[in-house]
């Protein structure tokens, strides 16, 4: 291995003593490291499956047995075999089209090539990909009125305390209840014959948008009123104009608690999005889940379970993602991030 | 001759929740153009009031400052502050810093080679073009507030406004700062207003020392003239009588004159005045617990900065 690539890989904080004790440094200590930074959340993991098997044994539901470990590794397997085979498919029919179309182009040079689109049903990784796409795009959406809005009432006390009880209302309603107005007014407003994307994505990201909107207007209100007095009072002598003052001193310093806030936004964007997505029948992991709960054979538990630790396990990531955003963006690269 | 600044009459008055509270009555006070004047006084006597009315950050209540015949009413950078704890933005590194301030001051005066000169040169006069890329953080406390000086004497100021700016230092830093000021002095003979709790610095490094009577309602006491020669050298003036003559009499006014004590403190005049008992009773409380860390920080420093000098 490289010195440089050890060097890179040292740090990432677990990777170090991995390292250091393959090149034989204090070997026993780097051990216990390593033994406390991997092997105790491992045991944790296999303590919780331990558990989890045992209470689904216990479980009898009018599907069968709840889903123990076991089982979701199996449906996990098979969710990713259909995929594998209906890409296969898809393949298979393009070719087809390709090798008909060459024939016919070689009898009739005038032919125009038509391409048909493979219309099969979309499987559990695409539905992850619609998921992920109908989450950022409502996200940002909501960032980008979000960020703004958050410096705006953050700079005057007064905007502050008139938008204050607006927020303060509309933070804690759920998803479900914007659902269906979003739905009405999305069907009335969003009228194309040709729409360049579904109406339940564009009623999933809303409804989305309108939940992950407030902890990042909040948040970066608050960071903004709370830069100190001094840097105040440079921005004044200095006479900066209000634009120069935002973006040199305002936004530099905001950022910590404005991340804070974003990644607010994001953990509840990703829980909103699969209630709309199962409502909205948007073709995303909610419509997933709630499809497999309508059919209701004997995998069914199994596959939503799937989807459950799916779920988790890119809510996670998605959060990762934001930290290391905050990371390459923050200039206060010192601050605990956790 | 016209005074280069002048402030009359100036009083200010505070609205607390306890109701208004009277700060400053009756400054009045002409500074010439290249002198340079210290503040001192006891805390919370409204030293770093007047200073803020001077910048323009406090709008006095009664009266008014004047600068070069034009009223100040909002702070602009020809009157530059150096703040205490010296305010440089964390997220710019020194040079950064003194840039944001140059390209406000010099936008359509000075070209970007005439400006990037420009930086480094006041970088150069405190001394910090050996770190100029680093930022706040990376570098010590008294290298902060080289590059804070930089930042205000690059906008070129009529008046530099100095806010205790080696208060937070060690003794031995503070007086490599004060020989780096004198020096910088020498060279561009700026207006300076300083706000300084250390008798020693005053004597040192001013022209006039006005000494501030104890709040509320806190005005100007006495105005001493120091008339030594400069340059000035602290080895030389510590066995100079005429130095030591002028210490005691700043001493004197704080410690005898302007005497803060928690039992029964003799009356000045201006305590009686203050509009709410209460908060007169708060401030006598804190000025318990202020006092003999005040006089031991008076006499304090001296010493340890003799034997700073004498070990280096």
């Amino acid at each position: 291995m490289s010195i440089a690539l050890t060097q890179k890989l040292s740090k990432i904080s677990w990777l170090e003593p991995v390292i250091k004790a393959a090149q034989g440094e204090n070997r026993s200590q780097n051990l216990s490291i390593i033994i406390k930074a991997v092997g105790i959340p491992l045991a944790g993991i296999m303590m919780f499956l331990m558990i989890w098997h045992a209470a689904a044994s216990g479980i009898d539901t009018s599907l069968g047995k709840f889903p123990g470990p076991a089982d979701v590794l199996l449906q996990s397997k098979t969710l990713i075999s259909e995929h594998i085979s209906e890409r296969d498919k898809a393949a298979a029919f393009y070719q087809r089209q390709n090798e008909r179309n060459a024939d016919r182009l070689a009898k009739d040079p005038d032919y125009k090539v038509k391409i048909r689109a493979y219309t099969g049903k979309p499987t559990y990784v695409d539905q992850i990909f619609t998921s992920l796409i109908t989450v950022l795009s409502g996200f940002l959406l909501a960032s980008l009125i979000a960020i703004p809005l958050g410096i705006v009432i953050g700079l005057s006390a007064n905007l502050y305390a008139a938008f204050n009880p607006v927020i303060q209302i509309f933070k804690p309603v759920s998803p479900l209840a914007w659902l269906p107005l979003v739905t009405m007014v999305v069907s009335a407003l969003y009228v194309s014959d040709n729409p360049v994307v579904p109406k339940s994505f564009i009623t999933s990201m809303i409804t989305v948008m309108l939940c992950c909107l407030w902890p990042t207007v909040i948040n970066t209100a608050v960071g903004v009123a709370s830069i100190s007095q001094d840097l105040k009072n440079v921005s004044q002598v200095l006479r900066l104009s209000w634009l120069t003052h935002v973006r040199k001193i305002v936004l530099p310093a905001a950022i910590p608690m404005m991340f804070t806030g974003l990644r607010l936004s994001l953990s509840i964007a990703w829980m909103v999005l699969i209630a709309a997505e199962m409502l909205a029948q948007n073709p995303g992991l909610g419509k997933f889940v709630w499809d497999e709960f309508q059919n209701g054979s004997s995998n069914s538990l199994g596959r939503i379970m799937v989807a459950v630790i799916t779920i988790g396990l890119i809510g996670f990531a998605l959060d990762r993602m934001m930290l290391l955003l905050q990371r390459i963006v923050s200039w206060d690269k010192s601050a605990t991030l956790r | 001759m016209n005074p280069l600044l002048e402030l009359t009459q100036v009083g200010i008055e505070f609205n607390t929740a306890k109701g208004s509270f009277r700060a400053l009555q009756n400054v009045d006070l002409k500074i010439h153009k290249g002198e340079y004047i210290s503040l001192i006084g006891h805390s919370g006597c409204g030293k770093s009031t007047v200073l803020n009315i001077v910048a323009g950050l406090l709008q006095a209540t009664e009266g008014g400052v004047v600068l070069n015949g034009k009223e100040v009413n909002e702070p602009g950078p020809e009157r530059a502050v150096v703040f205490q704890n010296h305010s440089l933005l964390p997220w710019l590194s020194a040079y950064e810093n003194v840039e944001l301030a140059v390209k406000q001051v010099f936008r359509g005066k000075k070209s970007k080679a005439e400006m990037k000169a420009w930086i480094e040169h006041n970088l150069e006069l405190v001394h910090m073009t050996h770190a100029m890329h680093k930022r706040p953080d990376e570098i010590s406390g008294g290298m902060k507030q080289r590059v804070g000086i930089a930042r205000a004497l690059a906008m070129e100021p009529q008046v530099l406004l100095m806010d205790e700016p080696f208060g937070a230092l060690d003794a031995l830093t503070r007086a490599h700062l004060q020989d780096s000021l004198m020096d910088i002095q020498k060279e561009l003979n700026n207006t300076v207003i300083m706000i300084t709790h250390d008798v020693d610095e005053a004597v040192l490094l001013s022209d006039r020392i006005v000494m501030m009577t104890n709040g509320p309602a806190a005005t100007i006491g006495e105005i001493l003239d120091i008339e030594l020669e400069r340059p000035r050298n602290r080895l030389q003036l510590a066995d100079d009588p005429r130095y030591n003559h002028y210490r005691h009499q700043v001493l004197s006014f704080l410690y005898e004159k302007q005497r803060k004590t928690d039992d029964n403190p003799p009356a000045t005049q201006t305590r009686d005045q203050a509009p709410d008992s209460t908060i007169i009773k708060e401030r006598h409380d804190t000025r318990a617990i202020n006092t003999p860390a005040r006089q031991a920080d008076a006499r304090g420093p001296e010493q340890e900065k003799l034997n700073a000098l004498k070990t280096a």
